[in-house]
């Protein structure tokens, strides 16, 4: 370890050049932790493919694109409010992000039962958002979108919709799994034995990224 | 300082209020580009809003909640860069949809 104290200390680039040069590990970091970026990394492709898919069908159709901010309208309070459950959707989201990155926090301070109930809380924010989103489905179907066609506009609205949102849901539904497992984990005190807490960082990141990916979705298929 | 010591042990340990702070902000951000549906923003001044708080809010769950701001440089290039070969994807795509565009409108107008 006394070599990466040295390379600590040199400036930024030197302190590349050092962790990737020579026949050592090149992450400072644990190895759950660099393994979760890179597939992370991977999963950036995979999504970018998506919406780069979505762009093209929507720059080469002949037919107008869908409204998002009327098809996502609600009726409520007697009138039609655009987007509200797409914001709501969103806010959950963001909210859920809050409370992981305060359950990593408390986990590093070794502080049980706030890290339980932190991911506790953050998995059912994931559960609420992957209702509503179910419920979004339920409404696009029964008004007759398809994959193929939908009564508004462009038929590939449906294809690009099902599939952007249908695999951020998968997501969503594998990482309120995942924090579930991590919090029963956490409760039976597997972390305190191991000495560590960094597994319940790494579900942080992988849920992050699940918030990022909506930052992403929200600004392209539902604003744009 | 202290946090360069932190981040090279490997250790993410960060005052809360910091976390509070992004966590506010991102509601803020979020609830800005909400705004700019509702109030029906057209035009230029859409664009470039949705993408700012776009960019900025995603730019500060990396860097904060995802810890990467606090990461050694070789993290950081390994994890960042790569990234950046999907801007020519979307160019390519992008000017690619047009070619179909075009080549739809010559061949169904007609």
């Amino acid at each position: 370890m006394a070599h990466d104290a040295h390379a600590a200390a040199l400036p930024p680039l030197k302190q590349v050049a050092a962790d990737f040069g020579g026949d050592k590990q090149s992450f400072q970091v644990p190895w759950g932790k660099a393994m979760m970026w890179i597939f992370l990394l991977s999963d950036t492709f995979i999504f970018t493919c998506f919406l780069t898919g979505y762009m093209h069908v929507r720059i080469s159709t002949m037919e107008s694109w869908p409204n998002p901010s009327q098809v996502f309208a609600l009726h409520m309070f007697g009138q039609d409010i655009p987007l509200i459950l797409i914001a709501i959707m969103t806010f959950v989201l963001i909210t859920s992000s809050g409370t992981m990155a305060l359950a990593v926090n408390y986990g590093y301070r070794k502080d049980r039962r706030n890290t339980v109930l932190l991911l506790c809380a953050t998995a059912a924010l994931g559960a609420t958002f992957v209702g509503m989103q179910a419920f979004e489905w339920t409404k696009l179907i029964m008004e007759g979108v398809r994959p193929w066609e939908n009564p508004w506009g462009a038929p590939q609205f449906g294809s690009s919709f099902f599939m952007i949102t249908g695999f951020h849901g998968c997501h969503v539904t594998a990482g309120v799994i995942y924090l579930l497992v991590t919090a029963k984990r956490v409760g039976s005190g597997f972390y305190d034995r191991k000495g560590s807490y960094e597994t319940v960082e790494v579900a942080g990141l992988y849920w992050h990224f699940v918030d990022l990916v909506w930052v992403f979705i929200f600004a392209f298929f539902y604003l744009w | 300082m202290n946090q360069a010591v932190q981040a090279t042990e490997g250790h993410q340990q960060h005052p809360l209020a910091i976390y509070l702070w992004i966590w506010l902000l991102l509601f803020v951000l979020s609830a800005g580009s909400y705004l700019v549906d509702y109030f029906h923003l057209q035009g230029m001044l859409r664009w470039s809003l949705i993408i700012t708080f776009m960019l900025l809010k995603a730019g500060f769950i990396v860097a904060i909640f995802m810890h990467m701001a606090w990461e050694r440089l070789a993290l950081k290039f390994a994890i960042l860069l790569p990234p950046l070969c999907l801007l020519v994807l979307i160019g390519f795509m992008a000017i690619e949809g047009d070619y179909t565009f075009l080549t739809r409108g010559a061949a169904f107008v007609r």
